[in-house]
């Protein structure tokens, strides 16, 4: 009996090309892939497909309605819409990936750190989880923010991907000690203790790689919470600053002054928000389908 | 100045052509009475925002209009600017006065009727009080605008109802410093008890007794039935709410105020007028309000004159005034003094200033030149700004102005508190500030540009003793030619080394409910807020 017969087309298709066989598997989930692939590009090109500098006044263009030249519109300093969300998308996805890679790095770690002592370091480390849980990520992001400032380097502001990475961490840290507390009872951790490794070495080369799948999960995931926070933040004033591009940014100053007169400046960065978390999402929640041995069928 | 904007088919294009008109035929000062006002009507409770909370309850002590807007019913000054007659003087506690030929001494006469809210008779002790703790506060006592009073000798008081002010020296802006709605009469016996009573406590002589405040909520104040004016004020009292500048627009547009005093943006005022239609009144003027980019002068590179020059050169200020006019407060163009007041530049004067030429071209050439001479042509730093409106909109306009001459800079908006921290550390590069004052005579406006060392108010950290001779010497002179000549020179002077120079200035765009009448509308937002010929129409 071949392999596809036995397991179905798309675990043969799995095994021969993952791509292909999570295409198959799980078509919502590439298509938000193909919107991430495609504002990832946008983002590394901008300065090639964008048609405007996003920093550029034109007053000429001021509060310009949808048209050839600008296709989404002009904000009230007559900068392109459409260019500043390309741009935007930049910001978006630095400050998302940085945030949610920092915060669920740090915290899987802590996680497995917790599951693998367990006893009274599990104990202590988990209230001081529960202690974080316990604020709103938005109230947590906020009061970080504000405590510490900004600190941009190379136009990426360290603070605020600080800011965002720091609400995440507890939850990557409950969600991986779950995850780890099964591995921390495998014969081949035992087996690494009695060996007289290290406990990091324990931790680093012998659990945390066994957590990898919900660590991607988790880090897809963090990655629209991410972006959804920045955008939160820069509409508080507390993100991006002006004339930066980005997209909580755009909808806010100007833009609740003006969104009567010029309904396009709110309602493009608000569709570029709602379609980058709808795609990081729908590409997590599919990642985690694929990965998970429960649901494959 | 007053006029109504019909809220029905308000367009996108209408809200950008509106500011253009604004300043041609909306912005005339003294034209508030033209809405009708017909006879006074008694009786009612005003109700108006104030988008701050008062640091101090002192007027000698700040500067803030959180605090004028609150504090001003309640008290009394020496002399007062006219209503609906800006900038003609009045007398407010003075009935009377003269000034002697050689303007080395003035006296005044005082109203015989004046009692302070706790019964007690006002006399020239008080004003002579109020005046000392004003020029020579005692210690733990702040007094905000010290240099004005510097040329006072002596104050006597030859009876109850005399008051002589000896001067030191003719000091030609002597009467807008008596009629500054700042320099409020206490109680002379107050201060002997507690000098800083004023500070805590609100008891004066105004149209209004003090009610209460609750902070974060309100102010309110009462009716002085014993106030000297005859019949004033109209209204049984006032109710000064705190809120946001976004909750104003919304409260003036569903009736829960009836106005604010400080100003709106032109989208701002376009929404309350079409929410309110008919019951909307809009009254515009220019503004003694000024944008200002300042240098930190101690900190390379702004240290060089041909750094902080080609930065001013490269700001295109007429298109910004002709643009930025639409979407925000920032309006004129203008030197150190108030553009369209009588001692200020005409537009050919200007035009000859670093960075008020209208070739652009040429300017950012000459920009670029100066940079690459002072070795600086790949610029960046960063640039120190507020977080909120017009001075994020200055903030961005000036990026990009300097984005053309290949300048990159980091923009970053403060919280106010942390602005004026940096201010005061000197911790800036280059600063988003404004300036404002209650008239518009050269002394009180160049204060803010003479050496540091001099006036505090001045954060570049400047010493400039050629600019300080002209502002003394133009300070003396009482001939208005001739002090109109040494302002021209202060800003020449000024705009060549460019220490701090100005970016545009505000318009003033008054939104209230039409009800509310006897209001006068100036070119600043300090002064006409004692509220006593204010009334409410049926």
């Amino acid at each position: 009996m071949s392999a596809s017969t036995r397991d179905g087309p798309v675990m043969a298709w799995r095994r021969r090309n993952p791509v292909l066989g999570f295409i198959m598997a799980q078509p919502l989930g590439a298509a938000g892939l193909v919107v991430i692939l495609v504002m990832a590009a946008a983002a590394i090109f901008a300065n090639v497909v964008a048609p405007y500098d996003p920093e550029a006044i034109d007053f000429l263009a001021m509060l310009s309605p949808p048209s050839m030249e600008h296709p989404l519109g002009a904000d009230a300093f007559g900068r392109d819409i459409l260019t500043r969300i390309i741009y935007g998308a930049r910001t978006a996805l630095t400050i998302g990936f940085l945030s949610s890679f920092l915060g669920c790095t740090i915290g899987g770690l802590l996680g497995v750190t917790s599951a693998y002592f367990g006893g009274r370091v599990d104990l202590i480390l988990q209230r001081f989880v529960d202690i974080v849980l316990s604020f709103p990520i938005i109230v947590l992001a906020l009061v970080v923010v504000a405590v510490v400032g900004h600190r941009p380097i190379m136009g990426i502001d360290l603070n605020l991907i600080a800011a965002i990475s720091i609400p995440i961490m507890p939850r990557a840290a409950r969600v991986i000690r779950s995850a780890a507390l099964a591995v921390r009872a495998m014969p081949y951790v035992d087996a690494a203790r009695a060996g007289g490794y290290t406990h990091s070495h324990i931790i680093l080369r012998h659990m945390a790689p066994n957590v990898l799948a919900p660590y991607l999960i988790l880090l897809t995931a963090y990655i629209a919470q991410a972006i959804l926070l920045e955008a939160s933040l820069s509409f508080l004033g507390l993100g991006v600053s002006e004339p930066k591009p980005a997209w909580g940014l755009m909808l806010s100053g100007d833009s609740s002054n003006f969104y009567q007169e010029a309904p396009w400046m709110i309602l493009f960065p608000g569709l570029a928000i709602s379609l980058a978390v709808f795609a990081f999402n729908l590409f997590g929640d599919s990642l985690r389908d694929w990965l998970d041995p429960k649901f494959r069928t | 100045m007053t006029d109504h904007i019909n809220s029905r088919n308000f367009s996108r294009r209408t809200a950008l052509a509106l500011p253009a008109l604004g300043f041609s035929a909306l912005s005339l000062p003294g034209h508030a009475r033209a809405q009708g006002d017909g006879p006074p009507r008694r009786g009612g409770t005003l109700t108006y925002a104030v988008a701050a909370e008062p640091p101090t309850y002192d007027l000698h002590a700040t500067s803030t209009f959180a605090v004028m807007h609150r504090v001003a019913p309640h008290y009394s000054t020496l002399l007062r600017y006219e209503a609906h007659n800006y900038p003609n003087v009045v007398g407010d506690v003075a009935e009377s006065w003269t000034a002697a030929d050689d303007r080395l001494s003035y006296t005044f006469k005082l109203h015989s009727n004046i009692r302070f809210h706790d019964g007690t008779p006002l006399t020239s002790e008080d004003v002579k009080a109020s005046y000392d703790r004003l020029r020579a506060p005692p210690e733990g006592v702040v007094s905000n605008r010290l240099p004005s009073f510097q040329q006072i000798a002596a104050i006597e008081t030859p009876d109850p109802l005399t008051v002589v002010f000896r001067m030191k020296a003719v000091d030609a802006s002597i009467m807008d410093t008596f009629s500054s709605p700042w320099n409020s009469i206490f109680s002379a016996a107050r201060l002997r008890a507690d000098p800083n009573f004023p500070a805590r406590n609100v008891m004066g002589s105004g149209p209004f007794r003090f009610v209460e405040h609750v902070a974060g909520s309100h102010w309110a104040g009462e009716r002085f039935d014993g106030y000297f004016r005859d019949g004033h004020p109209y209204l049984d009292g006032f109710r000064a709410i705190t809120m946001s500048p976004s909750a104003m627009v919304n409260a003036l547009s569903g009736r829960q105020i009836m106005a604010e005093f400080r100003g709106f943006t032109p989208n701002e005022r376009d929404r309350i007028v079409r929410a309110l239609g008919e019951d909307s009144l809009v009254q515009e003027s220019s503004w003694m309000l000024h944008m200002i980019l300042t240098f930190n002068t101690k900190q390379k590179p702004f240290d060089d004159a041909r750094v902080r020059r080609a930065l001013s050169l490269a700001i295109d200020r007429w298109g910004g005034s002709q643009n930025l006019s639409r979407i925000s407060q920032l309006g004129q163009v203008g030197g150190l003094v108030r553009p369209g007041s009588s001692w200020s530049a005409t537009p050919e004067e200007m035009q000859k200033w670093p960075g008020y030429g209208r070739d652009m071209v040429a300017n950012r050439a000459e920009a670029k030149r100066l940079l690459r001479e002072a070795g600086h042509e790949n610029l960046t730093f960063t640039l120190l700004d507020r977080n909120h409106q017009p001075y994020v909109t200055a903030g961005i306009f000036l990026i990009d102005q300097w984005r053309q001459i290949g300048v990159r800079v980091e923009h970053q908006q403060a919280e106010l508190s942390a602005w004026y921290a940096a201010q005061g550390s000197g911790n800036f590069s280059a600063l988003v500030d404004s300036f404002t004052q209650f008239s518009d005579d050269p002394t009180n406006v160049l204060v803010k540009y003479i050496s540091s060392d001099r006036a505090e108010i001045n954060v570049s950290g400047s010493t400039d003793r050629e600019l300080d001779r002209l502002f003394d010497q133009q300070a003396s002179t009482v001939d208005p030619v001739a002090r109109k000549a040494l302002v021209r020179q202060f800003e020449t002077r000024l705009f060549d080394e460019s220490y701090a120079v100005p970016i545009l200035w505000w318009q003033r765009i008054v939104v209230m409910n039409r009800r509310v009448r006897g209001w006068t509308m100036a070119p600043t937002h300090m002064i006409y807020q004692d509220l006593g010929d204010v009334w409410l129409s049926a």
